[in-house]
């Protein structure tokens, strides 16, 4: 009665692998700059193209996935069309938070670029200074050795 | 068994109390429980000799094979007597060491009663587990006893070097726990004891087991931590230093030497580290000046002697083993309770300052006099008997002639001279009169109460007798000894205090003679042992930690850079490598087939648009241009989505896509116009290089997921299924209903990002109080004919529970408006157009989003569609008439709204278990009504309204936070002097 529109093993239309390619490109590209607004706008982007790549394996282009329609046509197939579903609604969330997150660290700050994490740099200090700590001891201790030395030479 | 352990832990959390109300004494009410715990193990004795040993288990989780399971053999019930004998003695001493004005007696009570609840607890573990938790127990247990005096860092920082070697060694003995349990298949100690498993991961975890005996034990090269730890309470020292918990690793030793003790790593780790622990120890302990670590460098060595017999593995090394470890808690304790008596009687216990306390304190002398002469081993002492025991086991080895166990023998010798010599070397510095000091005056020295010196006077009794009564008790000691495993060795198992002049009674007298000559020439000894000192164990411990400190802190900053693209450059070429290699290799199976352009020619131009749109993001530098190019890739992508036959979802997509558009114009209104300066040059190659890439391995996973797929869709079924379940849109029935589980995760997940961006935008509180107190849609009317200027200083931004006040304003104007709530928006700013618009559409609006929740069942809707509508229904509101127009649009409440949501959704997920399905199940219904007529519906749709209400929840969220806050903190930026409402 149902027939899916996914029966032998096919290929999606290079019409829409062409436009997950330059979406998730473009959505990766925006995900690695600095500025949250093109963070959230490299996470948009790239949610469109995740979303059209879940749906685009699920089989070529169908009819909708409804029971009482007169056509026996083939239909797509419904179980990637309920999962991209959820997923639309979470992006919506996402971006909202995000935004939030934007106007939060422009109040803040002035700006809404991403800063390297303070309490990382912190520790990346601090190891250098154990290093510098481990090097003037070292010295230290060797200066001692030598004054030992020189004293035991002398007396 | 399993109930007097209890009992010891809820002592333990009552002991505060009974130490608040009674003081100090009530430690002689603690000390009842073990003093009654020791009692009943003599009791059982007779019973445990002659076996089979009483057991005590419960099934604690069945499935995971864990038992908690206790035993009492004669070795566990000669380590039972001891630890609960001697807690109780230390309990009593306590009540008169401490006064019952000591800071932090009211924790130390507790921890003292639950430490030899611990104790108790490991010497009857028949369950490698469960011995293992009480081990860590004990090791926790004694960091707070050791650093009872948190005041002093000398004492913080015993305690944490205690906890560290002990904790470390306890690790590794837990990776050797599950070795040899996994190996074996089984974790009971009899079980394993009786048919020991064999194999080279077995002797890996035997070994690794030991660093955990070892480390306990405080046998080299871990020995530090027990000469540290001596900045504790003299009390903690009396029990936990001699008598238990620096036992635990004795028993260990002893509990597997039957099972383990023919591997040569085994007699290496042992025999070979104990002796030499003894030795070197033992050579440490004759320079000591301070009495308490002059015992604890004592003890370090008589734990080696005793691990190095127990270690041997011959029945007559077993006999003696058990034997020493009596006679060594029984003079051990009473020396570090006579020191606490010394230190408590003149304020130090530096033997450079002390003389002529024999003649101040008598009775402590006779104390300290007899038990230093059981360490010393003379006769009759029990001491002496129980060396000799262990000199006759060596002497007498399994084979004959055996020159390991002569060398062993010699070295022991050697150690117990040193041990004569430290011996001599306390009861000389304690009490004896010094040339060159004078005596103490009585007036800074006071002797013991009767109380105070009861529980060292008994010990110091029981080493008299034990030596003569000995013979007593070789029949219970007999019974450990005859463990199967064992080897048997030449010698009879018995403790005689006259054995005839033989070869150990020579080396008794070699030994005492060697130890004398050694405190004739103390000084000089001092002197030699202070110059070939080679490394100073504290120094060393010290450097390792500090290494390790660096190179965590260099590991951390090395890989932790604090940079989030980098951060998200290392995940995604992860990903790249993750994904792309397995995908190139299994790319020549997939079939070729013949490639297709489109579905229809009509998908091409949004395709186009969209990739074009997509690409235009990157270069302008307009942040709302930006914004709507993404948002065309948004639009184009719900065209391509209708077209590939999935209507809800094209639908879904328009609708989020406008709400996003709206918010982010709400958001960059406040940003600057432009994105401030881009990136450097190289790293935005490397940026695009990345995102090339990714975009290739996304298209490719695309050809191949439907190219390389060999099986019919799950969704074969779904039709059907929909069917049953009474509707006929299936995506909307998959769901609500077939995987509506992944619906209440996803809910949730938004829950709990609109509560993110509440708590973002209002810090404190998710709701202005003005708005909360409204009492409704009352929006204050400003007067239109008023002065402007006085208008904006009185309408731009009052409190609206202002507005109750002006109630009476309020039926006149909202006659006249059609959104009152516009009124408060400067007259500039307002479209009239708009807000008849927005007034006329508002219902109508909502009027759909219910339409599409109902119909979402058996056409294109449902919970999501109808929510995101409604909640653009109140974005037109705001649009149009600003925040006061929102307020009055809903009363509710967006966290309400959330609320409910989730309480519906998971409710109506519950109520299936009323009706006795399972969770989420939906029941079809079919209903004629009146007037309706009849009525086809389901109760998945009750479901629905919970996802609607909680995304409506999200969206008034949004605008709420992104629009209406941020509009009255713009407000309030402009007029700096207003007082916040």
């Amino acid at each position: 009665m149902t027939v899916l529109a996914t029966g032998a093993a096919t290929t999606p239309t290079l019409a829409l692998v062409g436009v997950i390619g330059v979406l998730g490109a473009v959505g990766t590209t925006l995900l690695l700059e600095r500025s949250l607004t093109r963070i959230l706008l490299g996470v948009v982007v790239l949610s469109n193209a995740i979303n059209l790549l879940i749906l685009a394996a699920g089989g070529p282009a169908g009819r909708p996935p409804m029971l009482e329609t007169q056509t026996t046509a083939p239909m797509n197939d419904p179980l990637p069309q309920a999962m991209v579903l959820t997923a639309i609604v979470i992006t919506l969330g996402v971006t909202a938070f995000l935004l939030a997150m934007a106007y939060r660290s422009w109040q803040l700050e002035g700006n809404d670029e991403v800063r390297d994490d303070a309490e990382d740099r912190r520790i990346l200090r601090a190891a250098e200074h154990g290093d510098l700590r481990a090097q003037i001891r070292a010295e230290r201790e060797r200066l001692a050795r030598a004054e030992d030395d020189d004293l035991r030479g002398t007396s | 068994m399993g109930p007097l352990l209890v009992a010891h832990f809820v002592l333990a959390a009552v002991a505060p109390l009974l130490v608040f109300w009674w003081g100090r004494n009530a430690f002689l009410v603690l000390a009842a429980l073990p003093a009654g715990t020791a009692l009943w193990a003599l009791w059982q004795a007779p019973q445990v000799v002659a076996g089979p040993s009483p057991t005590w288990t419960v099934e604690w989780a069945p499935a995971y094979h864990l038992v908690l399971a206790l035993r009492m053999d004669v070795l566990s019930l000669v380590m039972t007597v001891v630890v609960t004998g001697f807690g109780a003695l230390v309990l009593v001493y306590c009540a008169r060491y401490f006064t019952s004005a000591e800071p932090g007696l009211v924790r130390f009570a507790g921890v003292m009663v639950a430490f030899a609840g611990s104790m108790l607890g490991l010497v009857l573990a028949d369950d490698l587990v469960i011995l293992f938790v009480f081990w860590e127990l004990t090791s926790v247990f004694s960091y707070l006893l050791i650093g009872h005096d948190a005041e002093r860092r000398t004492s913080r920082r015993a305690a944490t070097t205690a906890f560290t070697v002990t904790t470390l060694g306890g690790l590794t003995m837990l990776v050797g726990v599950v070795i040899i349990g996994e190996t074996a298949g089984d974790y009971r100690i009899s079980h394993l004891v009786s048919d020991p498993p064999a194999g080279a991961a077995v002797t890996v975890a035997v070994a690794l087991l030991l660093v955990g005996a070892l480390s306990k034990s405080a046998l080299l090269p871990f020995s530090l931590w027990l000469p540290a730890a001596m900045a504790a309470p003299t009390p903690v020292s009396a029990y936990l230093h001699a008598a238990a918990m620096v036992q635990a690793g004795v028993y260990l030793v002893a509990r597997l030497a039957p099972a383990f003790s023919d591997l040569l790593l085994w007699q290496l780790l042992t025999v070979g580290v104990g002796t030499a622990t003894m030795v070197l120890a033992g050579w440490k302990a004759l320079r000591q000046n301070d009495l308490k670590l002059l015992l604890a460098y004592g003890t370090v060595s008589q734990l080696g002697f005793l691990i190095a017999t127990l270690g041997r593995g011959t029945d007559a090394a077993a006999f003696a083993g058990l034997a020493l470890l009596l006679a060594h808690a029984l003079f051990k304790a009473p020396l570090f309770l006579v020191t606490g008596i010394v230190d408590h009687g003149t304020g130090t216990r530096d033997l450079r300052h002390l003389s002529g306390l024999w003649r101040a304190m008598p009775a402590t002398f006779g104390v300290a006099l007899v038990a230093t002469a059981s360490m010393a081993g003379l006769p009759p002492l029990a001491g002496f008997v129980a060396k000799e025991a262990v000199f006759e086991a060596f002497l007498h080895p399994a084979r004959a002639g055996s020159w390991p166990d002569t060398l062993v023998l010699a070295a022991m010798v050697l150690g117990s001279a040193f041990t004569v010599g430290y011996s001599a070397r306390f009861l000389w510095g304690a009490f004896a009169d010094k040339r060159d000091l004078p005596g103490l005056a009585p007036a800074t020295t006071h002797g013991p109460g009767p109380l105070f010196l009861a529980p060292a006077l008994l010990l110091a009794v029981l080493c008299l007798f034990g030596g003569p009564f000995a013979e007593w008790l070789s029949p219970a000691l007999a019974g450990y000894a005859t463990t199967p495993g064992l080897t048997a060795a030449q010698s009879e198992l018995h403790l005689d205090l006259v054995n005839g002049v033989g070869v150990a009674m020579v080396a008794s007298a070699v030994a005492l003679a060697g130890g004398l000559l050694l405190f004739r020439f103390r000084a000089r000894v001092a002197r030699l042992g202070a110059q070939c000192a080679l490394l100073d164990a504290d120094a060393v411990y010290r450097r390792v930690l500090r290494t390790v400190d660096t190179l965590a802190l260099q590991v951390t900053g090395a890989t932790q850079r604090g940079s989030l693209p980098l951060y998200l450059g290392v995940v995604l070429l992860t990903l790249l490598a993750v994904t792309g290699i397995p995908l190139a290799r299994v790319l020549s199976d997939v079939p070729a087939v013949e490639p297709r352009w489109w579905d229809s020619p009509i998908q091409v131009a949004p395709a186009l648009i969209v990739a074009l749109a997509a690409l235009g993001t990157l270069i302008v530098r307009q942040r709302l241009f930006a914004v709507v190019l993404a948002g065309v890739t948004g639009y184009g992508t719900a065209v391509l989505f209708v077209f590939q036959g999935a209507p809800d979802l094209g639908l879904t997509q328009f609708l989020v896509e406008t709400v996003s558009l709206v918010v982010f114009v709400l958001v960059l209104r406040c940003l600057p116009g432009r994105f401030s300066t881009p990136v450097l040059r190289s790293r935005r190659r490397w940026n695009l290089l990345l995102g090339v890439a990714m975009g290739a391995l996304l298209a490719t996973l695309s050809i191949v997921a439907l190219a390389g797929r060999q099986h019919p869709p799950v969704s074969d079924a779904f039709g059907a299924a929909a069917q049953q379940a009474g509707g006929s849109n299936i995506v909307s029935i998959v769901l609500v209903d077939l995987r509506a589980w992944d619906t209440m995760g996803e809910i949730s997940v938004l829950a709990v990002a609109a509560t993110g961006v509440a708590s973002l935008l209002f810090l404190l509180r998710r709701v202005p109080n003005a708005a909360r107190h409204a009492p409704g849609p009352s929006v204050p009317i400003p007067d239109p004919a008023g002065d402007p200027q006085q208008h904006q200083q009185r309408w731009r931004s009052p409190p609206l529970a202002w507005a109750r006040a002006t109630a009476g304003v309020r039926a006149r104007a909202t006659e006249q408006a059609w959104l009152p709530g516009a009124l408060a928006i400067p007259e500039e700013r307002r479209s009239v157009v708009l807000e008849v618009l927005a007034r006329m559409l508002f219902h109508t609006i909502l009027l759909l989003s219910v339409y599409l929740l109902l119909t979402g069942h058996t056409s294109v809707g449902g919970g999501f569609a109808g929510g995101i509508v409604a909640g653009l229904a109140l974005t037109v509101r705001y649009l149009a008439g600003g925040r006061f127009e929102l307020y009055a649009a809903s009363r509710l409440q967006p966290g309400s709204l959330i609320g409910w949501g989730l309480t519906i959704a998971t409710g109506s997920a519950l109520a299936a278990i009323l009706t006795g399905h399972e969770v989420l199940t939906s029941t079809v219904v079919d209903l004629t009504l009146p007037v309706l007529g009849h009525v086809h519906g389901s109760t998945s749709l009750v479901f629905d309204l919970g996802v609607y209400l909680l995304v409506l929840g999200l969206l008034l969220d949004i605008l709420r936070s992104l629009g209406a806050r941020i509009d009255e903190q713009s407000e309030h930026a402009g007029r700096p002097q207003e007082v916040r409402p």
